[in-house]
Order: structure tokens, then C-alpha cells, then sequence
């Protein structure tokens, strides 16, 4: 058995009529973990949060709730309790009394209810809001009311479904740090939805990377990042530039039509593979010093960087750099095998990582049509 | 505030029109019938003669009462399960609830009178099976189940209106905070539809009290209503100023009736058809 394992799914599955939701999902979480589900809308993450709070029962598999399963059980009974996309406060009832709507169910003296309350209030920083009306709360300050009453029942899970997603940039980087404070001091296992995947690298130990009702990868943020498994996880998560490359032997390959040393072993001689290279990872130098020569196609200020797309070979490369190259100047690219990174051929080869239709505005049309 | 338009304020004209030419104005001439006598002099009379009809009004305000209070049972559950049912068959479903409301008042109500009667349609087939006869016109129960049958819609719609509209995460909230079938009605489903509750009982107890004919025909003219007296005073009797007397007096009844069901539903959303 696995060490300290609160929750295992078990080959689940689930269909929405012709529509494979989740296709033999299997992941176990560990107790006082902070998880993140981390995927494009329609992989399946919120089903599966669905289906560990019981409102979704799967078509076939297990659920393990500390080594009991727990199919069938209804909502009420588990031990797990979720923060709503929406908040889903009660607006019949004020602040103090969604906080003690749990408390109040199990029925709870009523000493008790109020000084769990007034702790949760302190917790999340609401004090002195007991008598407010749910309605004339900000979206922020609704926030903590969902969250302080979620957690005044005491689960051992919190299931989060982008509790960020409706606020603004800045109260979302402050809501980040402190549900990752709350977490620590209650020593809770959080359970994370979100597509936005800076918020997952950010907050998470554990980062599950979804696409298409499959886990595309889990590991801590550092291995999604550095060592993705497949084009999908490389192109999600952060910038890439994915080329199509070849294993010439072990810890050297060739892409671009150049031949690179790297870290990497393991794969058959002249093996098809997918290279990832970095934006960050890649040094411009003058010309004739390149590994790589390319014409510079455009320049994004971005306060702490520049992007440069750079043609190369037709191919169009994003590079993220201090300095400033203007368009139409030819560049050179040097490459350190560290800044390089193999995987092997998937489903999603060729489908990214490369920058010639990029558009800052088109990415940011497709964010919000996402969020919708 | 903006000031309303000249086209804004044309396009409101007829309504204004209509409401002082059809609201007001009878309204008024209820009261001036109310305090005067045949020849027009200023009197108290015909409301010091009320009290004679105690009776009718309380008999009126508690059949009211009960014929709301049974159409809230039947209405509240079939909403929500309406409201549950796959879009197809929700709007079948709304659509039998409206269709008998289509067909003449009169003639809904001569229809129960056949199947109610001593030797009608439902003893008939009771009989054939060895059961009965029971006697079931000219009693109040048949005065009820007339009001109940007539004024059904008027609740379930309001209701199911608000049901329709009903956040689901509301229910999936409570049962994650622990609650069961029984706590999600009661603490948040019913509290968050009461808008329509309070609409319907509204739609349904108004008309009930003020009804006339229902408790002709089915009563058999033993349970005379309120609204029976008033219909009396003005086709029989031609005492509209006493007529007019009676109505005034319900009227005081129901928006003393209605102030205090609204009390209940004033801390919600406006919903239902009438907020």
C-alpha cells in the first residue's frame, strides 16, 4: 500500500452520452497534499472533482476513501467538502448563518456554531461580517464566505473548482497565497481545479495534467515543467518551441538541421522524437558563433523580457530575452544541453509548439472564451 | 433619474388611459356606492348592515384558506418535479397544466357538476363496482374541490417559474455541507423559491375568496359565498350601494390578507410571474 494515501481512483471512467468524459482515470492523492487538476476546459477535471464529492457517479471504476470505497455514498456522508465555481452561498441566509449551515446540520450546540464561526471569519479575514447580506459582498469577500464555510465542518478534503476564476488578476495573486497559508496551517489535502497554469505551478506539490478525459502527466511543478511527457504537457504548461528531431545515440540529436548534445538517453538510434526548447533557455549570439541562424520576425515588450519570434528555416522559434533585437536583423541561437529536452513521439506531435500563427490578441481571445 | 422621453411617455399613454378609465374610476365609484344611498345621500348604513354577513365572510376567507392551502400541497411538489423533468417533457407537462384553463370557467365548473351528482358519472362507475353511492354535491368539500380544480394553474406556474430558475449549486452546497433530502427542502430549496409561493398563494387565494357560481353549482346554494352575496345584490336585488358595501370591505380584507403575505416574501428576489 501506498504511504498516507486519503484518496485512490481507480480506473475510473464516465460517458456523457456519445462523449467519453474520462477515460480510465487512475491517480491516487496523498493526505495534506495540495493537488492541482490542471487542463483545458472539457478535459475532465471537474468531472472527476465531481465525482470524489459523489454529485457524479462513474460509469465503471472505484472510489478509495482511506482504503473504504466509497461508490454510492451520497454527498452528505463524505468527508469531503467543495468550494463552487460560483460560491453557491445561500442568498436567504447572511453571512453568519452560511457559515453555520453545516455546523447547524450536524447539530451543533449553538456556543459551538458561534465560535466557529467567529474563527473561520478571523481565518479568512472577515471579521466582523457576521450580519452582512450575502448580496452586497464583493466577489472577493464572497470568496472567503464560501471558503470559511466549507472549512467550518472540518473535511479532511477541500475540493476546489477555479475558486479563482471570477476575480481579478490582482486579488487572485493575493487569494493564491493565502488558500496556500490556510492550507499549510490546516494541514488539509486541497484538491485543485484550474486551467490557468501558473496558478497550478505556483500553489501545487502536485501538478495533474489532463487533457481529453486522460491524465497527460503528474509530477511536482518542476517535473511538469522541465520534464514534460508529450507536446501537449510541453505547450500547456508555460512556452515551448516543440521541434520535430531525431535521436542520433545516447545524449545527442538533431533538429533544425543542426546536431545538438543533450541529456537524454534511453532512446532507440534514430529514433523520431519531439524536442522541447524553452524561450528562456535559448542565448542570442552574433552569426557566425550560432548553432542556429534566423531572421528576427517580430519583437513584444513584455516588462521583464522581450519575445522575439525568430524564422528559422521556416520554422518560427519564440525566444524570450533581455536584449533588444530588432525585426528583419539576423540572429544567431546557441543552445546549451541542458536547455534541451526529448520526448517521445504522442498523439500531439505537431500540433504545437510552433510560432508562426502566434498572436498575443488570439491567445488572449481564446483566455477569455475558456473562462466562459 | 433620466427623465422619460416624449416617444417613452407616448408609448405609455393608452396604458395610463386604460388603467384611470378601468381601474380608477370603478374603484371610486365602488366607494361613492359604498357610503351613499339610493338617492345619492351620504349614509354609514349599508356598512353598519354588514354584519349580518359575518358568517359568509368568514365562511369565504376559510374556504379561501383551505382551497390555497391544498393547492400549495399539490402544486409545490409537482413544480419541482416538473422543474426536474427533461425540457421535452417539461413543456408537455406545462402545457397540460394550462390547456383546461383554455376551455370556459362555467363550463369546467357544470362539468364537475355531472361528475359529482348523486346519479353522475363518478357513483355510476362506483356502483358498477360495488362501491357507494357517495354524496358528494351540494357539500363543501365539492365547494373546495371546484375552487382547487379552477385555480390550480395560477399556483403551479408561479412556482415552477421560480424552480426552473433555481441554482442547482445551491442544492449541491447544502449536501456537501452534510445535508440530506430533507434539510435541502426545508433550509434551502423552499426559502429559495418562496417568491413563487408567495405569488401563487396570492394568484390562488384572491380569486377564491372573491368567487361566486363555483358555490352555486357545487354547493348547491348552502355555502353562499361572498362573492355570491355581492353577485345577489347587484343581479337580484338591485342594491348596488349595499353591492358595493360588500366589495369594499373584501377588498380591505384581501390587501390586509396580501400586506401580510408579502411580509414574508419581501427579503426575496423579485420571481414568479407577479413579483
Amino acid at each position: 500500500m501506498k504511504n498516507n494515501v486519503i484518496i485512490d481512483l481507480k480506473n475510473i471512467s464516465v460517458k456523457l452520452g456519445d462523449a467519453q468524459i474520462l477515460e480510465n482515470l487512475s491517480m491516487y492523492i496523498r493526505d495534506k497534499e495540495f493537488i492541482t487538476l490542471l487542463g483545458p476546459s472539457g478535459c475532465g477535471k471537474t468531472t472527476t472533482l465531481r465525482i470524489i464529492a459523489g454529485f457524479l457517479e462513474p460509469d465503471s471504476g472505484e472510489v478509495i476513501f482511506e482504503n473504504k470505497t466509497i461508490n454510492g455514498v451520497p454527498p452528505h456522508k463524505r468527508q469531503v467538502n467543495t468550494i463552487f465555481q460560483r460560491y453557491a452561498l445561500f442568498p436567504h441566509l447572511n453571512v453568519y448563518e452560511n457559515i453555520a449551515f453545516g455546523l447547524r446540520v450536524k447539530k451543533m450546540k449553538e456556543k459551538e456554531i458561534s465560535e466557529t464561526v467567529k474563527e473561520m471569519l478571523e481565518l479568512v479575514n472577515l471579521n466582523g461580517f457576521e450580519r452582512r447580506n450575502i448580496n452586497s459582498l464583493s466577489g472577493g469577500q464572497q470568496q472567503r464566505v464560501a471558503i470559511a464555510r466549507a472549512l467550518a465542518v472540518k473535511p479532511r478534503v477541500l475540493l476546489l473548482d477555479e475558486p479563482l476564476g471570477a476575480l481579478d488578476l490582482k486579488l487572485r495573486k493575493d487569494m493564491q497565497v493565502e488558500l496556500k497559508n490556510i492550507q499549510q496551517r490546516l494541514g488539509i489535502t486541497f484538491i485543485y481545479v484550474t486551467h490557468d497554469q501558473e496558478e497550478a505551478l505556483s500553489m501545487s506539490d502536485t501538478v495533474v495534467v489532463m487533457d481529453g478525459g486522460v491524465i497527460q502527466q503528474i509530477g511536482t511543478p518542476q517535473d511538469v515543467y522541465n520534464e514534460p511527457k508529450n507536446a501537449f504537457v510541453a505547450d500547456f504548461i508555460g512556452e515551448s518551441n516543440i521541434l520535430d528531431g531525431k535521436m542520433l545515440e545516447d545524449f545527442k540529436c538533431s533538429f533544425s538541421g543542426a546536431q545538438f548534445q543533450c541529456l537524454d538517453k534511453g532512446f532507440g538510434i534514430g529514433e523520431s522524437v519531439d524536442v522541447v526548447v524553452r524561450p528562456e533557455d535559448v542565448d542570442i549570439v552574433p552569426v557566425d558563433q550560432g548553432m542556429l541562424n534566423g531572421t528576427v520576425t517580430s519583437v513584444t515588450f513584455k516588462g521583464v523580457h522581450f519575445e522575439i519570434i525568430v524564422d528559422i528555416g521556416g520554422f518560427k522559434w519564440m525566444i524570450q530575452t533581455t536584449d533588444y533585437e530588432p525585426v528583419g536583423k539576423r540572429i544567431g541561437l546557441d543552445i546549451e544541453p541542458d536547455a534541451i529536452h526529448i520526448m517521445k513521439k504522442s498523439k500531439y506531435s505537431g500540433l504545437y509548439g510552433d510560432y508562426s500563427s502566434f498572436s498575443d490578441e488570439l491567445e488572449h481571445l481564446s483566455d477569455i472564451v475558456e473562462e466562459e | 433619474m433620466k427623465k422619460n422621453t416624449l416617444t417613452q411617455r407616448l408609448c405609455a399613454a393608452p396604458h395610463v388611459v386604460w388603467s384611470a378609465i378601468f381601474i380608477v374610476v370603478p374603484l371610486i365609484m365602488v366607494i361613492y356606492y359604498a357610503f351613499t344611498d339610493k338617492s345619492g345621500a351620504f349614509t354609514l348604513e349599508n356598512i353598519s348592515r354588514l354584519s349580518d354577513y359575518t358568517s359568509t365572510f368568514l365562511r369565504s376567507l376559510w374556504f379561501g384558506i383551505v382551497a390555497t392551502i391544498i393547492c400549495l400541497i399539490i402544486a409545490y411538489p409537482l413544480s419541482y418535479i416538473l422543474s426536474k423533468m427533461k425540457l421535452r417533457a417539461q413543456s408537455t407537462m406545462v402545457m397540460l397544466v394550462m390547456i383546461p384553463m383554455w376551455m370556459n370557467f362555467l363550463l369546467r365548473t357544470y362539468a364537475w357538476m355531472t361528475l359529482l351528482e348523486d346519479s353522475g358519472v363518478i357513483n355510476n362507475i362506483l356502483s358498477k363496482i360495488g362501491i357507494g353511492p357517495f354524496h358528494m354535491i351540494n357539500t363543501s368539500g365539492a365547494v373546495i374541490l371546484g375552487m382547487v380544480y379552477n385555480f390550480l394553474p395560477y399556483m403551479i406556474l408561479p412556482i415552477y417559474s421560480v424552480m426552473t430558475k433555481l441554482d442547482n449549486s445551491l442544492v449541491e452546497a447544502a449536501q456537501d455541507l452534510g445535508a440530506n433530502k430533507f434539510h435541502v427542502i426545508r433550509d434551502v430549496i423552499f426559502p429559495s423559491t418562496l417568491s413563487g409561493v408567495v405569488s401563487g398563494v396570492t394568484m390562488v387565494f384572491v380569486p377564491s375568496v372573491s368567487t361566486f357560481y363555483i358555490s352555486q353549482k357545487l354547493g348547491g346554494g348552502s355555502f353562499a359565498l361572498i362573492g355570491d352575496i355581492i353577485e345577489m345584490q347587484f343581479q337580484v336585488s338591485n342594491n348596488f350601494n349595499f353591492g358595493a358595501a360588500l366589495s369594499f370591505v373584501l377588498m380591505i380584507l384581501i390587501l390586509i390578507c396580501m400586506a401580510v403575505m408579502n411580509k414574508f416574501g419581501d427579503t426575496e428576489e423579485a420571481g414568479g410571474v407577479v413579483a
